[in-house]
């Protein structure tokens, strides 16, 4: 039993915020990892489960929001940066997105 | 023979279909006859929703781009546990299977209809989607066939069963539905005619209809007159989209080789996801009234709401005019009631008067501009100092930012040539970077001819000598000065003036995002020296 615990915070700068597609990408990438994930839309909470795709879209998160992420288990350091990193590319949905949206 | 019934609605996605209204039966035809015990009626539920996610993957395999991607986000919410738990919970307590689903989902589905991002609220036609999905394999169900070119009319339509019918020839009129739900998005890139928002109005099925999803509105029972004009129309639509797609993507050039930078008019961000950045020079024009709509909004949603559009554009200049509240345009807590608003406070007037609340604004635009190619542009200014006392302002917020370490830069600032007192001497506004000449105010200020009065349309003409010899003066200064000039009022979408413009020396029209391809047309048509 490891007691590894990670947590960091960051700021939802896509467009439309953790919406349809950025929430799957989102819960698809938290299930990779075997520690138990949350998220929060304020520090103080509450706190639900990274890994759920409904309790995710129910958060409603709007661009500007500044996302909670914590783990804890193993490999939770690695976990929160990844789900950081993603939030912070805009979930990949860039150019190429835009792109698509108009074919 | 009836007399023809217009009904009003919001065109979502354009185009004209011609049609048999059909409206789909009520659900819940088939009847679902509960298990004798309570793990039998969790484990046929279960069963059903497994036989959802089967269908749906099936789905998704054969499905591309945004289709897929709608179908993806359906299927990773049918395989969350928390629907299946939740409606175990309820079959716990006695509530049987089917509604058991519907309360767990109607439920959810509540949450997003309240929401207040409009992205969020179409999101619970998605979760109908899934719920009469998942009744229909619980029951047995099959959904009934819309028949081809008919025009379907319903409150709304789950983005599957869109995705099932062969439009062609057909449309959509939408009692409800969103301008930003997924069936029109999808709709709009297949050019499927939609009108939403009809409201519930009483509609006989089987009857013949009319769908103008340019104009927003479905006319039942047609006579001649209303369904040759519909034809005309469709017709000249037809027109349109291939000039569009001809000239849309490429630059515009006249016959002579100069090149001509068209860019796009904007009212709101979520307007760039059917505008293809490539197709335009930029942002012109990007009003921000439909900030104020819902009151005095936030440094943070203004940043948020330009910060889409200049990432959007990808580098290309984005042009955000200040609000321009007043006129015709009342905002709550922002403008005034007065006897001649025209003549009144509006546009910078307005915004000087109230500098508090301009500040909020001008904060947003100043930390903006560190996220793109941003330029700011003043609306009815008619005096030089104008500019000068918003440039202040400007100077003490971008200020105030630095003291705080907030990252931000300072645009250029420009100027809306609109009232006469501008257009005729533009050299006094020096202090402006640049010049947009707002024709739809300056050809009533000119001709004294309210644009809302339609008796007055023979007056209130872009085309007016008078309004040409202005725009002709102004853009003669812009090269002699070195400062850009362009034209975003209606006068730059309209084709038929697009000869004048250019024969007035304008080369830069920021135009709507509808008029591109045909005024990119224009243009190719048009030598140097010769008005038509």
């Amino acid at each position: 039993m490891t007691s590894e615990t990670a947590q960091t915070e960051i700021v939802i700068t896509h467009q439309v915020g953790l919406h349809a597609r950025p929430s799957v990408k989102f819960t698809k990438l938290a299930k990779s990892f075997d520690c138990a994930i949350e998220v929060a839309v304020a520090p103080q909470g509450p706190w639900i489960d990274a890994k759920g795709i409904v309790k995710i879209m129910a958060l409603k998160a709007p661009a500007g929001t500044r996302l909670q992420i914590r783990a804890s288990g193993d490999g939770a350091a690695r976990a929160v940066e990844a789900l950081r990193a993603l939030v912070e590319r805009d979930f990949d949905e860039g150019e190429s997105h835009a792109q698509a949206a108009q074919a | 023979m009836p007399k023809p019934r217009r009904l009003k609605g919001i065109a979502a996605s354009a185009g004209y279909a011609a049609g048999r209204l059909w409206r789909p039966p009520l659900s819940g035809a088939a009847v679902y006859k509960p298990r004798p015990s309570r793990q039998e009626e969790i484990d046929a539920l279960g069963a059903a929703i497994d036989a959802a996610i089967a269908e749906t993957a099936s789905l998704v395999a054969a499905a591309n781009g945004e289709a897929a991607e709608i179908l993806e986000f359906q299927l990773a919410m049918l395989e969350d546990d928390n629907f299946r738990s939740a409606s175990a919970a309820r079959i716990d307590e006695g509530v049987a299977a089917d509604k058991a689903w519907i309360a767990t989902l109607d439920e959810e589905i509540a949450g997003y209809a309240v929401a207040e991002d409009e992205y969020f609220r179409a999101r619970a036609t998605d979760l109908a989607d899934i719920r009469e999905r998942v009744l229909a394999a619980l029951t047995g169900y099959t959904r009934p066939q819309i028949p081809a070119g008919a025009i379907y009319i319903a409150d709304d339509i789950a983005p599957s069963a869109f995705l099932a019918h062969d439009w062609e020839g057909g449309g959509l009129a939408l009692l409800h539905g969103s301008v930003t739900g997924h069936v029109t998005i999808l709709a709009r890139q297949r050019g499927i005619p939609v009108v939403v928002g009809i409201g519930d109005n009483e509609v006989g099925e089987g009857g013949f209809a009319l769908l103008d999803a340019i104009r927003g509105e479905v006319i039942l029972d047609p006579g001649e007159a209303e369904r040759t004009q519909h034809e005309s129309a469709r017709q000249a639509h037809l027109r349109r989209l291939e000039a569009a797609s001809l000239f849309s993507p490429k630059p515009a050039v006249t016959a002579s080789g100069e090149r001509v930078s068209v860019l796009v008019n904007i009212a709101d961000p979520a307007e760039t996801q059917g505008i293809d950045a490539g197709h335009v020079d930029g942002v012109g024009l990007m009003r921000t009234e439909f900030l104020f709509n819902k009151g005095l909004p936030g440094e943070d949603e203004q940043l948020a709401a330009y910060r889409k559009v200049l990432a959007w554009a990808d580098g290309r200049p984005v042009t955000i005019r200040t609000i321009d509240a007043g006129g015709d345009k009342p905002v709550p807590g922002l403008t005034e009631d007065e006897t001649n608003p025209f003549l009144g406070m509006r546009g910078i007037r307005l915004s000087l008067a109230k500098p508090e609340i301009f500040a909020v604004q001008v904060r947003a635009l100043l930390r903006a501009a560190v996220h793109g190619n941003l330029k700011v542009m003043l609306p009815m200014v008619s005096v030089p100092r104008e500019i000068d006392d918003a440039r202040a302002i400007f100077a003490v917020e971008a200020a105030r930012l630095e003291k705080a370490g907030i990252a931000h830069s300072v645009p250029p600032v420009g100027i809306m040539v609109e009232v006469p007192s501008a257009a005729i001497t533009p050299e006094r506004f020096s202090a402006a970077d640049f010049f947009s000449i707002g024709s739809n105010d300056l050809v009533q200020y000119v001709l004294a001819a309210s644009r809302d009065n339609w008796k007055l349309a023979g007056l209130a003409r872009a085309g007016d000598p008078a309004v040409l010899e202005l725009i002709g003066r102004v853009a003669r200064h812009g090269v002699e000065s070195g400062r850009e000039v362009s034209l975003c009022g209606d006068a730059a979408s309209d084709p038929a003036m697009t000869a004048h413009l250019l024969s007035a020396g304008l080369r830069t029209l920021s135009v709507a995002a509808s008029a591109i391809g045909e005024v990119k047309a224009e243009i190719a048509r048009w030598h140097h020296g010769v008005a038509r």
